[in-house]
């Protein structure tokens, strides 16, 4: 049987037994769902991922899309794969009834979203992306707006992008320079150019409708004169009758080394005349709208990242389970047959680092979807702001954990597959490359690890940090009620404290030393922030396994909760104690990478 | 016309079997379930004549513990539009499911029953064969392809060497091979839907049958594992395992 694209065991281990999904049913929002809806929903994830994605992935990916000045031409088999998957319902379905959703909740989703990010790769991103400019145009958008663009764009008449970043200004969006000018008519005439659009042209839909950043004449400098618009690739009358061009040229395709199904485009708006924009919400407050969905939008990303790591854990464990080559070291007899690689220690230990990375990571994103759920959906307004705290404060480690480590595993995965793993017959090298964008977009891992420490952590005095603390505190304390749990809990212990050491190092130094110096190290304080919280996480999962041990499990259900322990393990052993080395760099603010002179490189 | 579609509760075919440790019975602890891929089948040609408007009513029915209005859901949000659960705690030989399903189709009088040929647990394949007979209905079993033609339904069958097609009248039990159709998939809104839509629930012993079991299971033994194979060096060496190994040839 080939590999699966997900463990199923784990999948139920997760929702059901980790998370806790049953209870949300309880929910007002949820009340007509039950495990049943939620298994359902994931059974035609899957189908649709196996029966219409798979098929066709190693296509998407040889074939990128290709421009020959005046069309775009993408594969014949993507468009009805995509009608299939919208069809279904899946892409819409955790927004409200009215809205043609099925009010699932987001957890569950999550897990349909990673069997067709795993079987499609970003050919999903189509659908995400126009669902995200929908939700953007709702929250933000007047009533006008919404009639027109926020229907086709549900029904997938029309799809959606987000078009921030500019070839001058990517991380740093306060300093792009898309012009908007008003018009005798009250509307704004664009004028600029875009890069990197993801699904900037195609011909999946009848029309794009572009959010763009830009800023209006006059505006103040910086990220507080940035505005948003609404700008068709058509034009579309009073009726929903779609009219001329509205001047959004397709400049070029980018080229990539992953994710070929989503075209990536540099857009030129407005060369003659200004394309045609309409003002989403106020003048002025474009990026603040942005950043309204910027939590979900990097879990989404750190959801991906985790999505293609436990793929390609799955599919090399397959594979390390059916290759025979050699023999242990204590085989003496050349003529005895050669072992399964999974028997050789070193296999193992690449296979628990991508456990320990991939379902890390899992829990990870999970646990940062149900915040966000719990942050709209939770019983009480305490509880509602409370989850809001912990998910504001644990975003940039969301995003950022699975999209360093998510790599790394699939990295491990084509080392187990040795030369197998480099070759296209075998697609670990694909999910590398796929997964190699998530630390770039949304914020690069620099960018995030800023907005950690300068931000994030001292903001509200602290109060998302501290929060975090007392939540990893909770765990350890259930954790220590299980003598085979104390161990890990004392090394958590010891672990949160050299964190809090280091974060209040920093925090005296940011208000006494250079804080160029003081931020120079920023990335390796959200590694070792990320690496505490995955040691939690992992530390929660041994909570639920030994628990499931001690009740007399199914011998299948024995050997998953052992593998959960012995995973816990390796973390603890292998993972948790380089946040020491870490620790130390960041409180002796070493200077290594600060003093290099560019002339000395 | 209305077209009654039986279903099972089986283990998933993905999921790989285990025998208890004392060979009493497949260990169906802590499984994962679904409905058979044959009795699919059979709900999504049933669905498809309503689609077409040859049918005017889908009633999917199933009997088994409560656990299998499961898989009655699932028909329900695959388009059938109502459900039937005939509910018992009893593992029910084929010659009894038929029993009772005989007393639905007296009760519903469907122009059309489509069953699984088989399930994927126990592989017997006799409840539609077993149903036609005590109902008196014609039988297409094993059907590629299912046409409504007037008061007469044409099926084609799969047999050996080839395909045969008969013409029944109706009312007709037929039962669904793998190539009838490819099963679609639930959408979102129709498995909301389908919490919605009526299921009765039947005790299986207020039918007035009696459903004791006619036979037995002594023992079940697990497949012999296959050993891991080896590559050999030349057709010469391969043909003397075959011979002096495997002793397939001499
Ligand atoms: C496949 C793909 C799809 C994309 N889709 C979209 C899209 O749909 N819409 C859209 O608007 N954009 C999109 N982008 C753009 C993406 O968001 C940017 O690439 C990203 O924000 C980084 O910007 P940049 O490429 O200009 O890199 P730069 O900002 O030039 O960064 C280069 C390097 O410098 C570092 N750096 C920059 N500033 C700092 C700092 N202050 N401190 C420390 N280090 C710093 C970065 O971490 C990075 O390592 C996409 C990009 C790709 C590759």
């Amino acid at each position: 049987m080939a590999a699966a694209m997900l463990n199923d065991r784990d999948v139920e281990f997760m929702l059901y037994e980790l998370f806790n999904t049953d209870s949300l049913c309880q929910r007002e929002r949820y009340q007509d769902h039950d495990r049943q809806t939620f298994n359902d929903v994931l059974k035609t994830a899957k189908r649709i991922a196996e029966k219409e994605f798979l098929p066709i992935r190693q296509k998407l990916d040889k074939h990128q899309p290709t421009f020959d000045g005046k069309t775009i031409s993408l594969i014949p088999e993507l468009k009805p794969a995509l009608e299939v998957l919208r069809g279904s319902g899946l892409t819409s379905a955790t927004a409200d009834y009215e809205y043609d959703g099925m009010q699932l909740p987001p957890i569950v989703a999550s897990i349909a979203s990673a069997y067709l990010w795993i079987a499609g790769g970003n050919s999903i991103g189509y659908s995400l992306l126009t669902n995200a400019n929908a939700n953007l145009l709702q929250a933000h958008g007047n009533k006008e707006l919404i009639e027109k663009w926020v229907k086709p764009l549900r029904s997938g008449c029309y799809s959606g992008t987000m078009a921030m970043s500019e070839p001058g200004c990517g991380s740093s969006l306060g300093d792009l320079i898309t012009r908007a000018t008003r018009d005798e008519n009250g509307n704004y005439r664009i004028t600029g150019s875009k890069i990197f659009i993801s699904g900037g042209d195609h011909n999946l839909s009848e029309n794009i409708v572009h959010l763009v950043l830009a800023r209006i004449a006059g505006a103040p400098i910086g990220v507080k004169g940035i505005s948003l618009f609404v700008v068709p690739k058509y034009l579309v009358d009073d009726n929903g009758v779609i009219g001329e061009e509205n001047e959004v040229a397709l400049a070029g395709l980018f080229h990539k080394m992953g994710g070929s199904s989503q075209t990536s485009t540099a857009l030129s708006f407005g060369e003659k005349n200004g394309s045609i924009g309409y003002l989403v919400g106020e003048e002025n407050r474009g990026l603040q709208y942005m950043f309204h969905m910027m939590n979900e939008a990097r879990i989404m990303v750190g959801s991906g990242a985790a999505a293609l790591a436990l793929a390609g854990f799955q599919y090399s464990l397959d594979y390390a389970k059916n290759r025979s080559q050699g023999r242990l070291p204590s085989s003496k007899d050349p003529l005895s047959p050669m072992v399964n690689i999974i028997e050789h220690a070193d296999v193992r230990r690449m296979l628990l680092a991508q456990k320990a990375y991939a379902e890390g990571s899992l829990a990870l994103v999970l646990y940062g979807t149900q915040l966000s759920d719990d942050s709209h959906t939770a019983a009480t307004e305490d509880e509602r702001s409370y989850a809001h705290l912990l998910l504001d404060f644990l975003t940039p480690v969301i995003k950022t954990w699975p999209s360093e480590y998510g790599p790394e595993a699939n990295d491990l995965a084509i080392q187990v597959l040795g030369g197998h793993g480099y070759i296209n017959e075998h697609p670990v090298e694909l999910f590398y490359r796929d997964n190699r964008l998530n630390s770039i977009h949304e914020g690069t891992t620099a960018i995030q690890s800023l907005d950690l420490l300068a931000r994030k952590v001292p903001m509200n005095n602290l109060a998302g940090y501290l929060a975090t603390l007392a939540e990893i505190k909770k765990t350890m304390a259930i954790a220590n009620e299980f003598e085979q749990l104390h161990g890990y809990a004392n090394e958590l212990n010891d672990a949160v404290e050299t964190l809090k050491q280091t974060t209040n190092a920093l925090l005296t130094a940011m208000k006494t030393q250079n804080i160029d110096l003081v931020l120079a190290n920023s990335v390796k304080y959200l590694e070792l922030f990320g690496h505490v919280v995955i040691a939690w996480l992992w530390l929660k999962q041994g909570i639920v396994a030994i628990r499931g041990l001690l009740d007399q499990p199914h011998s299948e259900d024995e050997a998953f909760y052992r593998g959960k322990v012995q995973t816990l393990k390796y973390f603890y052993r292998f993972e948790l104690p380089q946040i020491y080395a870490w620790s130390t760099l960041l409180v002796n603010l070493d200077s290594s990478s600060f003093d290099m002179e560019e002339h000395w490189f | 016309m209305k077209v009654l579609v039986p279903i099972k509760r089986v283990i998933d075919f993905n999921v790989k079997v285990r025998v208890k440790a004392d060979h009493s019975n497949v260990d169906l602890a802590n499984v994962k379930m679904a409905i058979n891929p044959f009795c699919e089948i059979a709900v999504e040609e049933a669905v498809r004549l309503k689609e077409a408007g040859t049918a005017t009513e889908v009633i999917a029915v199933s009997i088994g513990a409560k656990a299998c209005q499961e898989q009655l859901r699932t028909a329900l949000a695959l388009g059938a539009d109502r459900a039937i659960h005939i509910e018992t705690e009893l593992t029910l030989d084929a010659i009894n499911i038929a029993k009772l399903l005989q007393k639905i189709v007296e009760e519903e009088q469907p122009q059309l029953v489509i069953l699984g040929k088989q399930s994927i647990d126990s592989d017997n394949n006799q409840t539609g064969q077993m149903l036609a007979a005590l109902t008196n209905m014609a039988q297409g079993t094993f059907a590629s392809e299912v046409k409504i033609d007037g008061d007469k339904v044409n099926v084609t069958r799969e047999v050996d060497g080839g395909l045969q097609t008969v013409a029944l009248n109706l009312p007709a039990i037929v039962t669904t091979d793998l190539r009838l159709n490819e099963p679609r998939y639930a959408s979102l809104p129709n498995i909301m839907k389908a919490k919605r839509k009526p299921l009765d629930v039947k005790p299986a012993d207020s039918f007035g049958i009696d459903l004791s079991p006619r036979t037995q299971i002594l023992k079940v033994t697990p497949p012999a594992e296959r050993e891991a194979g080896i590559i050999v060096e030349s057709i010469d060496e391969l043909v003397q395992k075959l011979k002096n190994e495997a002793k397939v040839i001499s």
